[in-house]
């Protein structure tokens, strides 16, 4: 009893003292600590007066951060490393393809068939588990192979800060925190990283707004999605030697609609359910690091792409058997997922997509990386198409981005279908991770569900109006 | 200039070989705790790399780290368990980043901290330094970045910055692993009690405050008495810090002592 007594003199002895030395404290403390401060760097300190001649940060700076040409030469920044990611990737993609699905697929087949696996199991874990897990790895790796080390290139060289300098501005013009454009840069990467970085930020109402809006910087899941529906339905429209540049600045188009988007809802958010007062920080701009190309290759290598790649196959496993259940497993002689596809088409041409765009959606709920498989995989199978595989719900071999615009364009898609799915990639729910990680960090059911359902019903209103548009235009 | 020194024989690997023995993440047994602090982009990720071998993603940006990382090292027999904190300009505000930082310096009671500055930016760099030295009694500055500072036209005295500061200084480049090892062995050295230092206090010129200072510590005394940073405890109670008048009322500062380093027994041994 004597210890809470004696605490609670401590606390209203503080509590008085405080009133009496009244509400300069904060500022009598930095003058303190900064006067001390200055005492010691004024005696241990010497700067040499002789300034460089020619200071190439400070040019760089000048350049890189111009009101002017700071904003579009990020642009092209963005745009040379998706055009880089997009002419590398194609050929390692079609070479582990046919190493994974058309030489090694087969021989499992038959391993199993001979050591008298019954159908259905050799069904689950070769043409479900085991495909899926293929198709995952030759799709991503190589564009997340280059995508990853350019940009942690551009990170080691000090870039970023740049970015969120250029950006700063129009965040707080929205309402919302200038460091909320670091957590979209670490967005880019993934949007569980994202959130967790809103920590920086002081202002929990800032802070909320980061991490809602988080989820419109298009993650690592995202990137080779687009880049591969940007490749068929929008490269294809250009000639040949143009496709890449078409390709890249449709993926651009949509990076920048994520940041518009993010700035839009900032600035509703801050306006009605988030109300408040800006504040400011100082952004320090670091020097110029030449980056260490090896160190990053290695890092960006190992901690960026074989974590990602990981987790994909991680997700890959579980969801491929789920597509090959869903596929084979039939009531009234129709596979389930094609009585979901049936039911769902109807609603989903409103809004430019279809049935098994949606479901692909409802199975990827754990990882965005995998929807582009599971839509190629549903497709063949409500489509019965043999020529690319064994039946129903295999995936099949894909020698090139040629052969899965020949399933799409089979399956009925258009350009409005692409371009509608690269809208709804955008805007959709997060990823279960990323939803798991707001409910952590905010420990807050109602700004986690408004996290998951907002972005849903965005991307909804936009495709259903692209497609009004575009049906009255055609 | 002066690292120029012993570039060499710190470069090489093998000059290292006898002394430190990167554990990665494995942290058992430790003898000795040691965090690593300091203003956000000044490289507490790079020296935590090298410390451990470990990869922990180093950005050329502030704010990367948000959660504290931790890993291991042995260094002559002994073995450390290194936690690199998040990056902050100082002590006193309360964003969740900046109190990860004080709390683990304050609750964790590290046998030893290292302060990584920035040395192109020393001055304000200092500001946490000081604040630092606050609440804790062994650290260390590392002069991060010197060959930049260097070639930036900005010298330091070492010497002149460790006798005002108590601490003592080293300068280096981890990016390339220079003074790393000049910086170990002083972190073994305060570890084990053969360094011992004798921090800067900050002086305050308010009369008013120093008296309401006073004041609080002669209770927190007679409530605490082996609490160690009684005066910076003070000082929290009259801002108000919720997170400090909480550690009051459920007791976990009083579980605070000023404790000897665990090392300095098993010198005496």
């Amino acid at each position: 009893m004597s210890d809470n007594h004696n605490t609670d003199k401590i606390i209203s002895t503080a509590n008085k003292l405080r009133w009496e030395i009244g509400e300069n404290l904060y500022d009598t403390l930095m003058e303190t600590i900064y006067q001390n401060a200055q005492e010691i760097a004024s005696k241990a300190i010497t700067y040499s007066d002789k300034k460089p001649p020619f200071s190439l940060d400070r040019t760089l700076d000048k350049i890189l951060t111009s009101k002017y040409f700071g904003l579009p030469i990020m642009l092209l920044m963005l745009a040379l490393v998706f055009w880089i990611t997009i002419e590398g990737a194609n050929y390692p993609s079609s070479f582990l393809a046919s190493v994974l699905v058309d030489y090694i697929h087969p021989v499992l087949k038959d391993l199993l068939t001979s050591l008298n696996s019954p159908k259905w199991l050799t069904g689950l874990l070769v043409d479900g588990a085991y495909l899926s897990t293929a198709w995952v790895i030759s799709v991503m790796l190589p564009p997340m192979a280059i995508f990853f080390p350019l940009f942690t290139l551009l990170e080691d060289f000090g870039y970023l800060p740049r970015v969120a300098f250029n950006m700063d501005a129009l965040y707080r013009k929205a309402g919302a925190h200038g460091k909320q454009a670091l957590t979209m840069a670490m967005g880019f990467g993934c949007n569980a990283a994202g959130v967790i970085s809103t920590r920086i930020i002081d202002s929990p109402r800032e802070r909320l707004i980061a991490i809602i809006t988080n989820n419109f910087s298009l993650c690592n899941g995202r990137w080779p999605a687009q880049i591969l529906i940007a490749t068929i339905f929008i490269g294809g429209l250009a000639p040949a030697y143009l496709a890449g540049i078409f390709s890249a600045a449709a993926v651009i188009f949509i990076a920048v609609l994520g940041i518009a988007m993010s700035l839009i809802v900032s600035w509703f958010l801050s306006k009605t359910l988030l109300k408040g007062e800006t504040s400011s920080f100082s952004l320090e701009l670091p020097p110029y690091r030449p980056p260490r190309i090896l160190q990053t290759l290695y890092t960006s290598l190992i901690d960026r792409t074989i974590f990602v790649l990981w987790r994909a196959i991680v997700f890959a496993v579980p969801a491929g058997m789920i597509i090959w259940l869903v596929s084979n497993i039939t009531i009234d002689n129709i596979s389930v997922a094609n009585h979901f596809i049936e039911k769902v088409n109807p609603v989903a041409l409103l809004f430019g997509l279809n049935g098994v765009i949606f479901l692909a959606y409802i199975i990827a709920i754990p990882a965005n990386e995998i929807v582009i498989p599971t839509i190629l995989m549903l497709t063949v199978s409500q489509l019965g198409l043999t020529e690319f595989g064994a039946g129903s719900g295999v995936l099949f071999e894909l020698e090139s981005t040629a052969d899965t615009a020949k399933i799409l364009h089979s399956g009925g898609w258009t350009l409005l279908t692409g371009i509608n799915l690269m809208l709804f990639s955008l805007l959709h729910n997060p990823c279960s991770t990323t939803i798991y990680t707001i409910y952590k960090e905010t420990r807050s059911l109602k700004w986690t569900a408004l996290s998951t359902f907002l972005p849903i019903v965005l991307g909804l209103s936009l495709t259903f109006l692209v497609t009004q548009i575009f049906n009255l235009l055609s | 200039m002066k690292t120029k020194e012993n570039t060499n024989c710190a470069n090489c690997p093998v000059h290292n070989v006898g002394h430190l023995k990167k554990l990665g993440i494995n942290m058992d047994n430790f003898d000795f705790v040691v965090a690593l602090a300091g203003n956000p982009n000044t490289g507490k990720s790079t020296v935590f790399n090298y410390f451990t071998g470990l990869r922990q993603h180093t950005g050329n940006w502030p704010g990367k780290t948000v959660t504290r990382a931790e890993g291991g090292f042995e260094y002559e027999g002994k073995k450390f368990k290194v936690v690199d904190l998040p990056g902050t300009y100082s002590l006193l505000s309360t964003s969740a980043d900046e109190e990860v930082a004080r709390d683990f310096i304050l609750f964790g009671q590290p046998d030893v901290t290292v302060i990584i500055a920035d040395s192109t930016r020393l001055e304000r760099n200092l500001n946490l330094v000081l604040q630092i030295l606050e609440i804790t009694d062994r650290a260390v500055l590392c002069l991060n970045l010197i060959d930049e500072a260097n070639r930036n036209g900005i010298s330091i005295n070492e010497r002149i910055l460790s006798k005002q500061l108590g601490i003592p200084v080293i300068p280096t480049t981890a990016r390339s692993g220079q003074g790393i090892n000049e910086l170990l062995k002083i972190i073994y050295e305060i570890a084990t009690g053969r360094y011992v230092c004798k921090p800067f206090k900050m002086k305050t010129h308010s009369s008013d405050l120093n008296k309401s200072i006073n004041e609080l510590v002669a209770l927190l005394s007679e409530q605490f008495p082996d609490l160690p940073n009684k005066r910076w405890v003070a000082l929290r109670l009259l801002e108000g810090d919720q997170s400090i008048i909480n550690s009051i009322r459920s007791g976990e500062l009083g579980n605070l002592k000023t404790a000897p380093s665990s090392g300095l027994v098993e010198i005496e041994k």
